[in-house]
């Protein structure tokens, strides 16, 4: 067989990047995942008088979400948020990231605001230190305040109930 | 003239200073330009931090920047990035188990290439010098033929 060599490379290099081909470029890896939350001491959104302090969430598990009014898919994921964190019974706290208060403040006033709290991340420094590339995204955070999962992407109630609450109630 | 001596070591010694205070300037630019080519946008597609014009480039760009300033390494600023947004945020991958076929893979692809080049080689010279006696016969008689 002359031709035993050169088919044989061929396969296995068509094999090889058949398997390249199924992973997605844009998804991103969990970093940052069974660390230690980076601290948040930001002012709230609805009162920026007053600080929101991630600290007070210990002892609970918790998930913090987030988002921006200039986001279309953040819009959308909020009917599902405020239904399936009400049901189940999770604190959510949003993440205003990079947006004008103003801006999401009206956007809560007309979609409702299914988050306990939003802290306002004006510059973006605690998305960059959470290791966010994009809103919306979605942490689960634990009684310790680690990361335990994270979800780039809207949360639909499929995602809420196949990926974010199996890690939720793991950690109850 | 001696009572302007001191006015003039004061000078001096404010223009030395400054002139430190640039070159730090300069050398911590040239560590922010190193690291902000080498280290990618991670919302971009293919490219580094100092080509892209997109928001969050500037964000890492400005977190390069402060970090240096505060007195961090490169190395440090480095591993601060690929904490949060692993591996491929850096345009440097480390040389561990993981990336062995990244970093010698070319290494042995050329290294296959050399020896089967070579057992090719090999096969072609032996190949042109063993001729069977009928051959042998056939090319003398060429040989002859050509003689006038």
């Amino acid at each position: 067989m002359r031709f035993a060599l050169p088919i044989a490379i061929f396969l296995g290099l068509a094999a090889v990047l058949a398997l390249g081909l199924q992973q997605d470029p844009r998804a991103r890896p969990q970093t940052r995942v069974d660390r230690q939350a980076p601290a948040l001491d930001l002012p709230l959104l609805h009162d920026p008088q007053k600080q929101l302090q991630s600290g007070s969430m210990r002892g609970q598990v918790w998930l913090l979400n987030v988002w921006a009014s200039w986001c279309g898919p953040c819009r959308e994921e909020l009917p599902a948020l405020a239904s399936l964190s009400a049901r189940d019974a999770v604190p959510l706290v949003g993440l205003n990231y990079k947006d004008q208060p103003e801006a999401a403040l009206e956007l809560l006033r007309r979609h409702g605001n299914p988050y306990l709290a939003s802290a306002v991340d004006r510059d973006g420094r605690a998305g960059l230190d959470l290791g966010v590339a994009g809103v919306p995204e979605t942490f689960v955070i634990d009684r310790e305040g680690r990361i335990r999962y994270r979800h780039a992407g809207p949360v639909s109630p499929q995602v809420w109930d196949s990926a974010l609450m199996p890690v939720v109630r793991s950690l109850r | 003239m001696k009572r302007y001596r001191w006015p003039a070591f004061v000078l001096t010694l404010l223009f030395v200073g400054s002139v430190h205070a640039v070159a730090d300037d300069a050398a911590l630019a040239a560590r922010e330009a190193h690291l902000a080519a080498s280290l990618r946008c991670v919302v971009c597609q293919n490219q580094s931090l100092a080509d892209s014009a997109a928001p969050l480039a500037a964000d890492m760009r400005r977190q390069v920047r402060e970090q240096l300033a505060q007195g961090r390494s490169d190395e440090e600023v480095r591993a601060w990035f690929t904490q949060r947004y692993g591996d491929a945020v850096s345009y440097e991958p480390p040389f561990r188990p993981g990336t062995w076929l990244l970093w010698l893979g070319p290494f042995v692809l050329l290294a296959g290439a050399g020896l089967a080049l070579r057992h090719l080689i090999g096969r072609r010279a032996t190949a042109a010098t063993a001729l069977t006696p009928a051959e042998r016969d056939e090319a003398l008689a060429l040989l002859r033929e050509d003689q006038p």
